[in-house]
């Protein structure tokens, strides 16, 4: 009975894994990517009701406490499911209209879910690094899912790399800490007397691991290639799903692992956050792509996201989920209203220019559009202010007031590359002379379902905030 | 009552999503101006109904839930003498607005409207608001409708108006919105159990009291953003570019409701929250008032396009408003207020009718008319009537304000000189000086231009948007005391309790030990801890911060 219940706690992960090996197998004995496409939906969807049930279950260690469940673990599962299950429907009609749907691409994104899941809820830094792996080599893979595309090609070799060499960091910092305490588990790494310089050498390096998946500056540079050469849904799930879950990781660890140390690593978040928040900010500014502009945004957000981190407290720990939350929602909206526009040309139609005049060719997609950008800026009523603002917040109350004031200069710069978005849809001319179709209805319902829930998150936030916040003392 | 307001102010943005449904341009302009003059109609029991001899808390009020959580953010609308006939200005002029758009905007009629739609729910919220948090909510909610009307409906230069309009806002808003938590967290710590809390009754009991040094830098923060809103001189260079390039609705909007956010929300938040701060840089915020009048009258007065100067004596009026709430007297105040009032219909006024010259014309130099009185009598009177509005001549309402606030700043025991009121005065007959020779340039004199002699007068749709306007125009020059008296009590109160508390913080803080420029600025002399009276005693509660909050 106990196993059990044991495999309950765990119960995304088996679905997303037995769903990764079955959607595989479909694909060898019948190649039809339309049937791989509905199982992936369904057991995707199945895998988001067991987290999101989880989320209200209690919480506690299992499998030898090498997992954590319950708070904010399944939390980090529904992030990873919403991100994988909206990624994966888009995914469909996106690769459908640029003639690349192939049935492999739904097991791969399967199993780089299962990793993140494995990775929110890794209570050892073992299965951390199972998770990481995971998640990373079939991210390697579906960046350059199109083969006879140069970026792409380009894109997955860079990603493959830089990733293994930030893997060798995390690995080594893994090793050290190993070494100053004697174990891989969470708590033990915490109850360790002996802080010496082994002790903080295999946290730098741990945090160099981490800064490299959540592209802080300087650890960046493979992000914008990345983003920019990965087919567009892709990239969506790239930027939403895993960033999601590493942050849900670094929360982990650093709430679990290294709760004394805190005095250490917060002046080094507060830094490398600054100059995320900079260089992102201003890197953007001048990118006339907007794939490459949505990359240096997500290291902007990756930015913000660290303001949280370095508060460390509770608070800033719920703060910083509610923004992965309200994060995630807007990225796979902007991103899925990019591939939209992006298929009526092929690939790589996504220069600022090519978007001149189509807010009032398909006005609902326009509007659409303005709610994730105007969310990604910050401004209420949406999720994304709601975000910043608890971030913000939270740190303002540590007394990191310095900080967020950068932060806050930082998003207003901001606004001039969101805003371009949306003076090319609605205040200039189509000079490219194409003619939008439909979306599907589908694909339109799963952007509109994201901008309303942007609203209603932004309108209405209490319910979650509520949720978030009776995790505080469980697992931070 | 409390949920007539609601009404009030959701309608509109109830109508904007009912026009996204709606296919025929006609009927989207039909539905705009039913639902716009019924809002009006039902805030006019609202005025009625209004008492004006409360002061302190609001009326009408609405208090919701928190709603973001563990913090006591909670969703809080009513109306005040502060708010209260800016609220009827509102819903009076949005109407009007839609009537002056009705030919002029022919593409995509229904996003036009519905920005106008969600513009007002926005601006009704914002002067209803009585959550520091809601009113920010409310104020960016009117910043994305004004982004997108003067950006897709607005003149050559539209794009570049439109983001520097939004960014530059967005910069202040964005410091204060730090500020905005800091004070949350501290009215908390002294008023609230520990619970964040940014409900404006709690920010301006007794018991909420900042230090001085903490005071300077949130009221310099707030400061920045209102001053941008305003706009106050130095920060007014997005101003006359956004005026230009929007539509006439955009414009007539803009100067008759949006510059008003900046100014309400000095009145209702920059001076009750930080009390000795704000008594400390009135001068200073007296003198870029003055040199906003000045400065904005002078350049108003070599503009070739009358858009542009109409936007720049916008910069020179709001400057006469700024300087009556720094008066910090009853005078001043009430000064202020009618003066907001005033601009709105006169600046309003002036910009529908450029707007209708605009667009029989297509021009808005001053060059290319002349002699447009014997082509448009009709029009002629009302931009007479307007125009000597704007100037201030008695009998009409900017006398009213102007003359108020005049006689506020005179005798402001906290700006201590009258030289304010002398330099402001000279405002005035700048004023006399450019309007009357735009005017002169514009209507009289022969028609030396080909295309001049063509121009049709205004039809019944464009007078009758224009009279009501006329008719408050004449009453509140006529019998100011029907408007003054929903603020009178409300801005007394306001002003006095200011002063109140500042002393008590004062007496608090004498003996502290202050940076030297602290000490410069507010003046603490050791007499003051021994002086009696204006204490207000420091609660329990604020003494221990770091317990209450856990």
């Amino acid at each position: 009975m106990e196993s059990a219940n044991e495999l309950l706690t765990i119960l995304p992960l088996i679905i997303i894994g037995a769903a990764g090996l079955f959607v595989m197998m479909l694909d060898a004995f019948t190649g039809s990517a339309r049937l791989a496409y509905l199982f992936t939906v369904f057991f995707s969807a199945a895998a988001l009701v067991a987290a999101v049930s989880n989320l209200f279950g209690p919480t506690g260690e299992s499998f030898h406490n090498l997992i954590v469940y319950g708070g904010i673990a399944a939390f980090g599962m529904v992030l990873v499911m919403i991100g994988t299950l909206f990624s994966v429907i888009l995914t469909r009609d996106y690769l459908e209209k640029t003639d690349s749907h192939i049935a492999e691409v739904y097991s791969l994104i399967l199993f780089a879910s299962f990793g993140m899941l494995l990775l929110v809820s890794s209570n050892n830094l073992l299965t951390l690094f199972l998770g990481i792996e995971t998640m990373s080599i079939s991210l390697y893979v579906l960046a350059g899912l199109v083969r006879d595309r140069k970026q792409g090609v380009e894109a997955a070799l860079k990603y493959f790399l830089l990733g293994a060499f930030a893997t060798g960091f995390l690995l080594y910092g893994i090793a050290l800490l190993y070494g100053a305490s004697g174990s891989t588990f969470l708590v033990d790494i915490a109850a360790t007397d002996d802080k010496g310089l082994i002790f903080w050498a295999g946290v730098a390096l741990l945090l160099v691991g981490f800064f490299f998946k959540i592209s802080a500056v300087p650890f960046h540079m493979w992000t914008p290639d990345v983003y920019q050469g990965a087919p567009t849904t892709i990239t969506a799930f790239m930027a939403t799903a895993s960033k999601a879950a590493v942050f849900v990781a670094f929360i982990l660890v650093l709430s679990r692992a290294l709760p004394e140390a805190r005095d250490g690593w917060s002046d080094v978040i507060w830094l490398f956050a600054i100059f995320t928040m900079v260089v992102g900010n201003i890197l953007a500014l001048v990118q006339d792509n907007v794939k490459r502009m949505l990359a240096y945004s997500s290291i902007a957000h990756a930015g913000y996201i660290m303001i949280g981190l370095a508060a460390g407290t509770g608070a800033a720990y719920s703060a910083v989920l509610f923004y992965l939350f309200a994060y995630t929602l807007m990225n796979i909206g902007a991103f899925g209203v990019v591939a939209y526009y992006e298929w009526h040309k092929g690939y790589d139609f996504t220069a600022v220019k090519n978007y001149s005049g189509l807010g009032f060719q398909q006005p609902v997609i326009g509007v659409l559009m303005s709610v994730f950008l105007f969310s990604m800026v910050g401004i209420p009523p949406f999720a994304g202010f709601i975000g910043k603002y608890r971030v913000f917040a939270a740190a303002i109350d540590e007394g990191l007031i310095s900080l967020v004031v950068v932060g806050v200069l930082a998003s207003a710069a901001s606004v001039y590359y969101y805003l371009r978005v949306l003076v090319h849809l609605y205040m200039k001319d189509n000079e490219t002379g194409i003619t939008l179709e439909r979306p599907g209805t589908v694909y339109t319902a799963v952007l509109l379902l994201l901008a309303l829930l942007t609203i209603y998150f932004g309108v209405n936030p209490g319910v979650l905030t509520d949720l978030l916040g009776s995790f505080k003392g469980l697992h931070y | 009552m409390e949920l007539l307001l609601n009404i009030v102010i959701y309608l509109p943005l109830f109508g904007a999503l009912l026009l996204l449904f709606i296919r025929r341009d006609e009927w989207v302009r039909w539905t705009s101006l039913i639902i716009t003059t019924a809002a009006f109609l039902l805030s006019l029991p609202l005025l009625l109904q209004f008492d004006i001899s409360a002061t302190g808390s609001a009326q009408f009020m609405t208090v919701g839930e928190p709603f973001l959580g563990d913090w006591d953010v909670k969703y809080m609308v009513g109306l005040d003498g502060l708010s209260m006939l800016l609220f009827m200005l509102t819903t009076f002029m949005a109407p009007i607005v839609v009537l002056s758009s009705w030919d002029s905007i022919t593409k995509h009629v229904a996003g036009f409207f519905s920005m106008l739609l969600i513009l007002q729910t926005g601006s009704l919220g914002v002067f209803a608001a009585l959550d520091l948090f809601m009113f920010y909510i409310f104020f960016e909610l009117t910043q994305i409708p004004m982004f997108f009307l003067i950006g897709i409906w607005g003149g050559e230069d539209r794009i570049y108006a439109t983001v520097k309009f939004f960014i530059y806002t967005l910069v202040g808003w964005l410091l204060m919105l730090v500020a905005l938590i800091y004070v949350g967290f501290a009215a908390g710590n002294m008023v609230n159990d520990g619970v964040f809390t940014t409900d404006w009754m709690l920010l301006t009991s007794p018991e909420f009291q900042l230090g001085l040094v903490e005071q300077t830098w949130l009221f310099l923060a707030f400061g920045f953003a209102f001053c941008i809103k305003v706009p106050i001189f130095p920060f007014h260079s997005w101003l006359p570019l956004a005026h230009t390039e929007a539509p006439t609705a955009g414009s007539v909007v803009l100067a008759a409701i949006a510059l008003k956010m900046g100014t309400f929300a000095i009145l209702r938040y920059l001076i009750p929250l930080f009390p000795n701060a704000a008594i400390a840089f009135a001068p200073m915020f007296a003198v870029l008032g003055v040199i906003g009048i000045i400065y904005g009258a002078l350049v108003a007065m070599v503009q070739k396009d009358v858009k542009k100067l109409v936007a720049y004596s916008s910069i020179s009026h709001l400057g006469f408003v700024v300087l009556g709430m720094f008066a910090f007297n009853t005078t001043g105040g009430q000064g202020a207020i009618i003066q907001m009032v005033n601009h709105g219909l006169s600046t309003g006024a002036l910009f529908i009718i450029v707007g209708m010259l605009y667009e029989r014309r297509h021009s808005r130099m001053i060059a290319d008319f002349g002699g447009v009185a014997k082509m448009m009598p009709v029009l002629t009177v009302m931009f007479m009537i307007a125009t000597l509005a704007s100037i201030g001549l008695p009998g009409l309402n900017g006398f009213v304000g102007e003359f108020l606030i005049l006689v506020g700043s005179f005798n402001s025991d906290v700006l201590g000189s009258y030289w304010y009121a002398v330099f402001a005065a000279l405002g005035v007959i700048l004023a006399a000086g450019y309007m009357l020779w735009m005017f002169q340039r514009v209507m009289f004199g022969p028609i030396t231009h080909e295309e001049n002699k063509k121009l049709t007068d205004i039809n019944a749709r464009e007078i009758g948007l224009l009279i009501p306007i006329m008719i408050f125009i004449v009453w509140i020059g006529v019998r100011p005391t029907d408007f003054t008296k929903y603020s009178e009590a409300q801005v007394t109160w306001l002003l006095e309790d200011t002063q109140n508390r500042a002393a008590a913080i004062a007496h608090n803080a004498a003996g502290q030990d202050l940076p030297f420029w602290a000490e410069k600025l507010y003046d603490i002399t050791p007499q003051l801890a021994s002086e009696p009276g204006l204490v207000i005693e420091k609660s329990e509660q604020s003494e221990n911060p770091e317990q209450k909050r856990k």
